[in-house]
Order: C-alpha cells, then structure tokens, then sequence
C-alpha cells in the first residue's frame, strides 16, 4: 500500500554506458575508414568498327617517349633500359626540352592567358606499353613516377610565375598551368613481349 | 614512506560515472559520421600497389568498384588460386563487366552518370593481362574515367 508521497525510484542507468559501448562496437566492425586514394587516369574510347589503326597517323619520332615493360617487370625507356628510380628525371627532361634539344619534343609557341606567350612541348607523347606477365605493382610505379614528374613540372612552372604550389592556385591558374604542361600519357593496345 | 600508508579505514570514493554514456555516445557518432559502410564482403584478398602522387575518390556515389585478387581461403578449393574479378558479391568473368557497368550507370541519376567513376582495387601481385582485358571491357562500354586504387606510401 502506497501511502503518501513516496518518491519515485531513479533509473538504474548503470548500464547505459555498456549499451553505447555495443553500438560503438558494431558501427566499428561495419563500417570501413579508409578514404579511397588512387591515380585517376582516362581510358581512350573504344576503336570504331570500320576504322583501321589511328596510331599510324604520323608522329614525329623525337615527340615520342615510348616506354616498355616486359614480364620481369624490366623497364625500356626510349630505347634502353632504366631503373624506375631514373624514370621521373628523363620524364621531366623529356617533357620540358629546356635547352630545346632536337631530339625531345618539339617547342611550339602558343598564348595561353596568365602566363602569355610562351614555348610548349604540346605534342609530346608518353606512350606506355605492358605485357600481360608484367605484375601490377610495377605498372602502378611507373605510372606514379608519371605523373609525379608532371606534378614536378606544374609546381615548379607554378612557383616561379604565381608563387605558390600548383594546388594552392586558383582554378584559372591551375588551368593555364595545365595548358602549359597538358598530360599526355597514351597507354597503347595490348600486346605479348618475350613469349608466354 | 608512511606518508603513502593507507593506514586509516578511509574507503576509496566510488568513481562517478554517470558521464560515461555520454562519452561513449560521442566517440559513437564521431565513428558514424567519418566511416563508411562497407557494403559488399569482399571474397578476393588484395593488397593495393603503394603511390604517392594520389588523389582522393569524390563522391563515393559516384563510384563503381571493380575488385581483383586471390580468391580467399575459403573458396580457394572452389575458384582456385588464381587472380579473380569480383563485381559487388560475387565472383565474374570479364565478359561480364559490360553489362555490370550499364546496369550500375543506369541505377545512378541522369545527371551524374557522366561523372561515373570506375575504381579498380587490384592486388599488386596481379599480372597485367587480366587488368588489361578489364580496361578494354570498361573501354567498350564508355565507362572511362577510372582510378587505380592504392596506398600512400609512407
């Protein structure tokens, strides 16, 4: 018999804390953290049916680096063989021409707002060729090395004419500066090297 | 060192927590709102190749995910041990992938579907051939902006 005013009990909230503790658990376990990373890249369109080979349009051979990489993931940078630690210093000489040697890419002038007249090697050609044996690991080096020698490239270009790093630019800067060093990396039709 | 005897009957005050949900409910949402849901088990084991000039995945929306590896140890007896493709849960030929994109792309608003992104989570010990036959499908069915998942390297 309830008689006068008796308090109402407190909720034992002891276990609060473990009920939480549960959730936290499960939310841990289900869900990932990892925020995906990787080089983007862009695969060329599909061939036409009725149209031949296009690579045979006629490429000046000095705009052309070719790079192969056999199925001992052995690397062949324009003719001989390379280290992939060399590979960003001959990407970067390649693609700058500074002493506008004529056997790298030829210099053409072209005005590009912001930065103004100017010499670029806008038809050199990075063109990347693999085998089937070649392991993934090695074609995700050298293509890193790629692109970080176009990063070299736009940073440094970016450095001496906004006086920042090339992310750091605003939009109209960054796309001048992409003008200046457009990526052109051509990853060609399959083939087998060196046998089965 | 007397000082530090506890020679009297004092009892230790009990600690108050009446604060520890609260605490754990923090952390909790903290978790819920940095993390992801995983949203397929994966069934290949990979370890992705390490970069460091990376860019980061926007959109997680717009991503369609393309996994090759090893089967997992348990369907080693059934798939074997060489390098597999997995398209959402389960395992795929490269004939397959055509239709897999169309059928993603057309589950993705109009609007976005020109920015589809395709990732592809390889395994660094994958030899080429099998990823060269999935660009070349990806290629045939237009799905062209891709990106080669891997790690930062330390």
């Amino acid at each position: 018999m309830a008689r006068g005013k008796k308090k109402v009990p407190d909720i034992n909230s002891s276990s609060t804390a473990d009920i939480a503790f549960l959730l936290l658990i499960f939310f841990l376990i289900t869900t990932s953290m990892d925020t995906d990373q990787g080089l983007a890249r862009r695969l060329p369109p599909p061939p036409e049916q009725d149209q031949q080979k296009p690579e045979d349009k006629d490429f000046n051979k000095r705009n052309v680096l070719q790079i192969l990489i056999n199925k001992n993931n052995q690397l062949m940078v324009g003719g001989e063989i390379m280290d992939v630690k060399q590979l960003r210093e001959k990407t970067i000489e390649f693609i700058d021409n500074p002493n506008n040697d004529p056997t790298l890419p030829q210099k053409k002038a072209k005005h590009i707002d912001l930065l103004g007249d100017c010499e670029i090697t806008d038809q050199h050609i990075i063109s990347l060729q693999n085998d089937r044996g070649t392991s993934y690991e090695a074609y995700i080096e050298v293509q890193n090395e790629l692109v970080a020698a176009y990063n070299v490239l736009r940073n440094r270009l970016a450095k001496s004419k906004f006086g920042k790093e090339y992310e750091e630019c605003t939009p109209d800067q960054q796309k001048a500066v992409r003008q200046y060093y457009p990526q052109r990396i051509s990853e060609a039709e399959p083939k087998n090297y060196g046998g089965k | 060192m007397g000082k530090f005897n506890k020679t009297g009957k004092k009892e230790m005050p009990a600690l108050n927590t009446s604060s520890l949900p609260d605490l754990i409910f923090t952390l909790l949402f903290f978790f819920m709102i940095t993390t992801t849901m995983r949203e397929v088990s994966l069934k290949v084991q990979f370890q992705v190749p390490q970069g460091t000039e990376l860019e980061k995945l926007e959109k997680k929306s717009l991503v369609t995910f393309i996994y090759i590896g090893k089967p997992t140890p348990e369907f080693r007896k059934k798939m074997g041990s060489e390098s597999r493709i997995q398209l959402n849960d389960k395992f795929a030929e490269v004939a397959d992938i055509f239709d897999y994109i169309n059928q993603e792309r057309n589950n993705m608003k109009e609007s976005d579907q020109p920015f589809m992104t395709v990732s592809l989570k390889v395994d660094k010990e994958t030899k080429m051939g099998i990823v060269t036959d999935v660009k070349q499908a990806l290629r045939q069915a237009y799905a062209l902006k891709i990106n080669y998942s891997a790690a930062k390297r330390q």
